[in-house]
């Protein structure tokens, strides 16, 4: 990491555009979309502004600085031990509401605060008029309006961050002050907090003691158990006045607060028709026409692909082929059959399959498609022991299996990550839909494509019930904001490809080119029937494919995309009926599809779960795969 | 006509009644074991009671009247299962016989001190959703921490948001289940008096829709049933 002057740390509600104004600032490819929970580690970046280097922090979006998620907990101890100079609150402006209910409790965490309210466009659509001149007053700290997506206003928040730095004397910001009852108690433990050294802000610390916040209890306990003592103690006596908890009470007081300062800084006109949003939620949402849409918009994905991959396979074969100087000989066959088509085979999976699906996923993901997805999906969820919120990241896995995997995080047990995760590492990504199609929806007919995804989603929903059964313990259910639709910005889709894009291009190509090489290689060195003679009791008896296709899941492991290319490097030509029958891709393809995460997923799953449960998942998977792979072949036989 | 009675036909239409609100006399016939002819004649009379609108040939429909006593019976009902199994030991297939009977005679004092000392439970041994009485209080902790038997009496009973119809408004009461899920709806805006609205619901006891505070959230629907809500301006 680069040395900085500065830090600034972006917090906020999720979905109000916190990393929007990251990736604007340090021109970084931070992974954004119209989904509540996409960002699940804090992500850092550089901006040089007026020659300070300025170290940018993009938390995790919570509503709250309570421990009730991951995130949660994440946030607020960056925010209270990782002493940013500068926090900035990122706040929805067609929220404004549920979104000071946060920046209360961040004025209570007593740190350099910078309000940027942004979305100011959409709230103006709305009918929504604040006056930020007279919220900057009552709250004393600085306010900037912006509209990140448009980059208007990003840069003047930095200005006001560096400003309130610089400033020699500091202003005192206002904080809300509770009924008297609560105050009082507050006080009572201030005054015996004050005897002991802190790591968080006294009133704050005494404010989440009353609210019995189990991470703070846990914190003081050690130093003077006599002090939680006296904050139960007090903490009953306020639940005794208001019949309720007493972090309840705290919170609708923050609320009423929240709403005292809107109705001082904002106008609201209701707009009289509903918005194109909400009359598309309504088809969308609806209880048979939103499936009927999902199951289009689906299909029609992965007609798109099949059509579009297959033909520029075919286009740049071709391309190719008229260069072949058709002379026979070792070095000639190793630099050919090896590198060349090495080469244009992975060029065709790249820019025929891959590319084409990130930019899909893409806009589904900017236009606010994907919650909608968790909404209509919830109830079928449940018999997988998830909830909604665990499409999300499924169908990220769609496109790649590795940030599924840390999209799982989002669910708020260990129990609905583990399963979300497991059943993540088993959804055809676009890895597998480049086998799937360019090798059974190619050379068997697309019939068969089709029918091994159906297989793929019922072997999930097989093993997430499975899972939901044995696990012990019940998911929580579904809570979670609703982001309205947006236009979804072609830079932002074209950007946010390119960012999934790159590290294909940079570390797949140029292993797939070497990886044939290799092959073509030991193929006419004869090392690779040793290895293939080594792997042919599974592969050749058991599942009943040829003997070179042990080697291609050994390389699979890498990428998954890489077997197909050395599938076809391995044949010396892309027609692949000559090298395998039918019912032999099919099998290939299921296996392929099952039998293990890819590096980079089992990486992934390391870093989620551990060394155990994600070795664990790896041999389970093969297993598997072997077994379904065996018994499919033998199923099919008589047929194919 | 003997009020266990009535209770009975009550309950028998609201458990067959269909979307439309409409139980068929053959149906209600058929599940207490009565004559059809002997079922018509009590209807008629419950008619006249206010307590269902009938219609020959069409069935009955509960109205507002009867709809609250079924709900106060299945309050008691399931509380009863609820004690049945859990203070007596009772086998969980016994206590809804038992229950049935017991239902008829308890009074109010009896079932609030029953919820009480059962601490408040939210589901009968069965999984059915408990209905909240309609003593006003913020939250069940008041009525567990203070003795005073006379608080008032709530004009409405609250009803789960999940009940609503899509558009329809209302404001929050209270909220039952674990302090996490509460904290976290606390968290988006559910305080009890806010304002709510149901925008829509998933088919199949899917979630559901709601818009508080110009936000929409989507709630499971497990959660969503233990949100309670009045029904503004009737």
């Amino acid at each position: 990491m680069q040395k900085s002057d500065f830090t600034i740390a972006l917090a906020g509600n999720a979905n109000v555009g916190k990393s929007v104004i990251f990736n604007q600032l340090t021109g970084l490819g931070q992974i954004i979309g119209n989904w509540p929970g996409k960002t699940v580690e804090r992500a850092e970046g550089i901006l040089v502004h007026h020659g300070k280097n300025i170290r940018i922090i993009d938390l995790p979006g919570i509503y709250s600085l309570s421990t009730y998620s991951q995130e949660e907990l994440v946030t607020r101890e960056y925010i209270a031990l990782g002493h940013p100079d500068v926090v900035v609150n990122v706040v929805d402006a067609t929220a404004l509401e549920r979104n000071l209910f946060f920046t209360l409790q961040l004025i209570e965490m007593q740190v350099p605060l910078v309000l940027a309210i942004n979305l100011v466009d959409i709230a103006k659509k709305k009918g929504i008029n604040i006056n930020y001149t007279r919220l900057s007053k009552i709250f004393k700290i600085p306010v900037a309006e912006t509209v990140a997506t448009k980059g208007i206003g990003v840069h003047e928040i930095v200005d006001d961050a560096i400003e309130l730095k610089l400033k020699k004397t500091k202003e005192i910001q206002s904080k809300i002050r509770y009924s008297s009852e609560i105050e009082k108690r507050i006080e009572l433990l201030e005054f015996e907090l004050k005897q002991i050294t802190l790591e968080h802000p006294l009133r704050w610390t005494a404010i989440k003691l009353l609210e019995e916040d189990l991470e703070i209890i846990n914190l003081i306990k050690k130093k003077a158990p006599h002090i939680i003592e006296k904050a139960q103690k007090l903490s009953k006596e306020i639940e005794q006045v208001h019949k309720e908890p007493c972090a309840t009470v705290i919170a609708a007081e923050r609320y009423a607060s929240a709403a005292r300062i809107v109705s001082k800084v904002q106008t609201h006109e209701q707009p009289q028709k509903p918005s194109w949003g909400e009359r598309l939620d309504d088809l969308t949402m609806h209880s048979i026409w939103g499936y009927i849409v999902l199951f289009a918009v689906m299909l029609s994905i992965l007609g798109f692909i099949t059509f579009f991959g297959g033909w520029l396979t075919e286009f740049l074969q071709n391309l190719f082929e008229q260069f072949n100087p058709n002379i026979s000989g070792f070095l000639h066959e190793v630099a050919w059959n090896g590198a060349v088509v090495g080469f244009y085979a992975s060029l065709a999976v790249a820019l025929g399959f891959i590319l084409p699906f990130y930019l899909i996923l893409g806009v589904l993901e900017d236009s606010g498609y994907l919650p909608k997805v968790a909404y209509l999906m919830d109830r079928p969820c449940h018999s997988m022991g998830l909830h909604g919120k665990a499409c999300m990241p499924l169908l990220v896995a769609f496109g790649c299996n590795v940030p599924a995997c840390a999209g799982c995080r989002i669910l708020e047990t260990n129990r609905d990550r583990l399963i979300a995760l497991i059943l993540s590492t088993l959804i055809p990504c676009s890895a597998r839909t480049v086998v799937i199609l360019g090798l059974v929806g190619a050379y068997v007919g697309i019939q068969w494509a089709l029918a091994l995804y159906i297989f793929d989603f019922l072997l999930i929903f097989l093993i997430g019930r499975l899972l939901n059964k044995t696990l012990p313990g019940t998911s929580v259910g579904i809570i979670m904001e609703m982001p309205p639709y947006r236009i979804p910005s072609i830079n932002v889709v074209i950007k946010q490809a390119w960012v999934r894009f790159k590290p294909f291009l940079l570390t797949a190509i140029p292993l797939i080119i070497i990886g044939s090489v290799l092959v073509e290689a030991m193929r006419l060195t004869n090392v690779l029937s040793i290895i293939s003679d080594v792997l042919s009791p599974i592969t050749v008896t058991w599942l009943g494919l040829p003997a070179f296709t042990g080697f291609l899941f050994i390389f699979g492991v890498l990428r998954k995309e890489a077997a197909l290319v050395l599938l076809i490097t391995v044949a010396g030509t892309t027609d692949i009926l000559l090298v395998m029958s039918p019912l032999q891709m099919i099998v290939f393809t299921l296996v392929i599809m099952i039998y293990i995460p890819c590096v980079a997923t089992i990486a992934a799953m390391i870093r989620e779960t551990g060394w155990k449960r994600a070795f664990e998942i790896t041999i389970f998977e093969i297993v598997l795969a072997i077994v379904i792979g065996g018994l499919v072949f033998r199923l099919l036989d008589p047929f194919l | 006509m003997a009020r266990e009675q009535i209770e009975e036909y009550l309950e028998a239409i609201y458990d067959i009644a269909g979307k439309d609100g409409k139980a068929k006399t053959t149906e209600i016939a058929e599940k207490l074991k009565n004559a059809p002819a002997s079922v018509t004649e009590v209807l008629q009379r419950m008619n006249r009671d206010g307590l269902v609108i009938y219609e020959p040939y069409q069935g009955a429909a509960l109205t507002k009247k009867g709809e609250n006593i079924v709900i106060r019976i299945k309050r008691k009902h399931r509380l009863l299962e609820v004690f049945l199994e859990k203070i007596l030991h009772l086998p969980q297939e016994h206590v809804h016989d038992q229950a049935c009977k017991m239902e008829h005679v308890i009074n109010d004092e009896t079932e609030q001190a029953l919820c009480k000392k059962l601490g408040v439970p939210t589901e009968c041994p069965h999984g059915s959703p408990i209905p909240p009485c309609n003593i006003d209080v913020n939250s069940c902790n008041e009525c567990l921490q203070t003795d005073d038997s006379k608080r008032k009496k709530r004009k409405q009973r609250p009803i789960s948001i999940t009940t609503l119809k899509p558009g329809q408004k209302g404001k929050v009461v209270f909220i039952r289940g674990g302090r996490n899920v509460v904290q976290r709806l606390c968290d988006l805006g559910l305080i009890s008096g806010t304002p709510v609205s149901l925008i829509r619901g998933a088919p199949l006891k899917g979630p559901v829709e709601i818009c508080v505070k110009g936000c929409k959230i989507v709630i499971g629907r497990g959660i969503a049933e233990k949100i309670f809500i009045q029904i503004e301006d009737l």
